[in-house]
């Protein structure tokens, strides 16, 4: 009996031992020189991660400053519009994508040779670490990756204490009166700072609509709208309509920019500190 | 006199019904409280802005729809003559585009309904030009097609040059039509040109009548064709211009609703009139009721249900005058 433990134990450490040597050169014969990123949030990362030179190129919303929160970074790299054809061409030996990324265009590329590494979109402020460590592992930039983590969550600390006495009741609501309940990285955003999402109140826990009419019987604190955009859609006429001057009491923030709520980056806690910021204020106010 | 009044009562239990219908969870006796004594509630709120215009529009656009497919059939002497199959709904939709992306509606709001408008005249008197005066069913459905075809691929083309992201999405709401999220603003703007319209095409009950005996006939009788013509055109036009311009294509109302009611009017072309306005209102706002209880959280387009209920009696009406289709 004590014998066999003793084997196993032995077994498993070379085992163990093996696998370990297995993936240090798996990791060093794998460290991606030419990164292409196709996605708006995996651009982001890698612009923070990767070392000089390893990304080659960006998305094309990448350069666009309305939903990128790293345009500056991303300027001097040429951009691709995530097209097969278009990605190949560039070369890479890693390319980085989202897992709602166009499924064609991922399996023609691993059918080409090409490592494809896809990262789901963040639900929670609680998966921020996990996709940069997964960032990290895939461009063989852990360090960084170790260091990023540290800092946000040290910041994100900070910024949840003195979560203030009062918690005032916010509803995000976007066009199309979509909105985002309690289970999404929006809804952990406002929960961050020190706001309860009213949505919750109407049953809405992940991505759903909240309509005009339920928008004005809710009568909340504070409506995060989402950006306008340039040109018209009828899918912004729920953003302007009439019926929310009634809303008097209520405080409207079109000028919290979606590009910090959007990915599962360390920039979300931009979003947090602005929205601590304005129910601070209103705290002030009364 | 017995159809007037039940279509009557009919409208006016559905314009209730389309009162209380909604995702906010009110009480009938409530809402109705709220709509007609200003509580300074958030329910009052809903009720006054967001309900009462909508059902309004229905109301308004529902009519207009009926109204010019009756007018339509009874001056071309044909049940397939229909705003919506023969492409002048989607001509006034690339209309009613084109004054939004532009930025023209949103200089000067009277821009969208006579921008949609405008193309919608265009579209019926290609249309009654290319269909003749007898308007024989196979120029005018081909002539439909190849409009409608048309007006929808630039419809589509000028929403996805938008810099607007969520432009492109809309296609489908200026192809099927909604009701949902509209406010006063649109009753206004679409209310001057429908009423402009319902004066047209309702004054019109003589000379169709008329011409149910012929041209010839009905010109012996001092019906002026050019005048009846005319007023035919710049009618439909207001009429589906200004409902296409706040709520999008809805197709289908101004062939089913004539067609339902023709026999009990005796076949009378006058009578159709007024009867196609009152059902065709009454059956827009029966499907904007519908949208709202089967799926309240997807925002269902008007259009669909019309299609569902149109498109089989279209055909039906296609087996039945096929002998007539050359």
């Amino acid at each position: 009996m004590q014998l066999s433990r003793h084997l196993f134990a032995t077994a498993r450490a070379l085992c163990l031992a093996v696998a370990c040597v297995a993936a240090a050169k798996t990791v060093a014969a794998q460290t991606p020189l030419r990164v292409v990123s196709v996605n708006l949030c995996t651009d982001q990362l890698a612009l923070m991660l990767a070392a000089p030179g390893q990304l080659v190129s960006v998305s094309r919303l990448a350069h666009d400053p309305d939903s990128s929160s790293m345009v500056d970074a991303a300027i001097g790299l040429p951009t691709n519009g995530s097209g097969a054809e278009e990605i190949y061409l560039l070369n890479p030996d890693l390319v980085l994508a989202g897992t709602f990324t166009d499924p064609a265009t991922v399996n023609m590329l691993r059918g080409l040779g090409i490592r494809v590494e896809l990262f789901a979109p963040a639900g929670a402020l609680s998966d921020v670490p996990f996709r940069v460590a997964q960032m990290g592992e895939a461009l063989g930039r852990q360090n960084e990756a170790a260091a990023l983590i540290s800092t946000f969550e040290a910041e994100l600390a900070t910024l949840r204490s003195n979560a203030g006495t009062t918690r005032p009741r916010a509803v995000l609501t976007y066009v199309n009166s979509y909105s985002s309940g309690d289970a999404t990285l929006a809804g952990d955003i406002l929960r961050a700072a020190g706001f309860d999402n009213a949505a919750a109140e109407l049953g809405l826990s992940s991505v759903g609509t909240v309509s005009l009419e339920q928008l004005i019987l809710l009568n909340p604190d504070v409506i995060v709208q989402g950006r306008d955009y340039p040109g018209a859609a009828r899918a912004e006429d729920n953003l302007h309509h009439p019926a929310l001057r009634a809303l008097k009491d209520a405080r409207f923030t079109s000028d919290m920019t979606d590009r910090d709520w959007i990915c599962g980056t360390p920039h979300v806690l931009k979003a947090v500190h602005d929205m601590r910021a304005l129910r601070l204020d209103l705290e002030a106010a009364q | 006199m017995k159809l007037a009044i039940t279509l009557s009562v009919l409208c006016i239990v559905l314009f209730a019904g389309s009162l209380v219908t909604g995702r906010a969870p009110i009480s009938i006796p409530q809402s109705l409280g709220a709509l007609f004594s200003d509580t300074g509630t958030p329910i009052s709120v809903v009720m006054r802005e967001i309900r009462l215009p909508r059902a309004l529009l229905a109301v308004m656009i529902g009519a207009s729809l009926g109204l010019s497919g009756a007018a339509m059939q009874g001056y071309l002497r044909n049940p397939l003559a229909e705003p919506g199959l023969i492409g002048v709904s989607a001509s006034a939709a690339l209309g009613a585009v084109l004054a939004i992306q532009t930025g023209l509606a949103s200089a000067f709001t009277l821009a969208l309904p006579l921008s949609a408008l405008s193309a919608a005249l265009l579209s019926v008197t290609l249309v009654l030009l290319l269909a003749g005066p007898r308007g024989s069913s196979l120029t005018l459905i081909l002539a439909g097609i190849a409009l409608s075809a048309l007006a929808s691929a630039l419809t589509s083309l000028v929403l996805n040059l938008s810099p607007n992201p969520f432009a492109a999405a809309e296609i489908v709401f200026w192809m099927l039509g909604a009701l949902s999220d509209r406010s006063f603003e649109h009753v206004w703007i679409a209310l001057p040109f429908m009423a402009l319209g319902w004066v047209l095409l309702g004054t019109l009950g003589r000379s169709l009548d008329a011409l149910t005996l012929g041209e010839d006939a009905a010109e012996a009788m001092g019906i002026r064709l050019s005048h009846v013509r005319l007023k035919l055109v710049i009618g439909t036009a207001a009429c589906v211009g200004a409902a296409t311009a706040v709520a999008g294509a809805i197709g289908f109302v101004g062939l089913v609703v004539p067609h339902i009611l023709r026999h009990f009017v005796g076949a009378r072309p006058s009578a159709l009139l007024w009867a196609s306005a009152l059902g065709g209102a009454a059956m827009v706002l029966a499907a904007d009721i519908a949208v709202r209880v089967l799926l309240p959280e997807r925002d269902l387009k008007l259009g669909v249900l019309m299609a569902l209920v149109g498109a089989p009696l279209f055909l039906h009406l296609i087996y039945k005058t096929r002998g007539e289709i050359r």
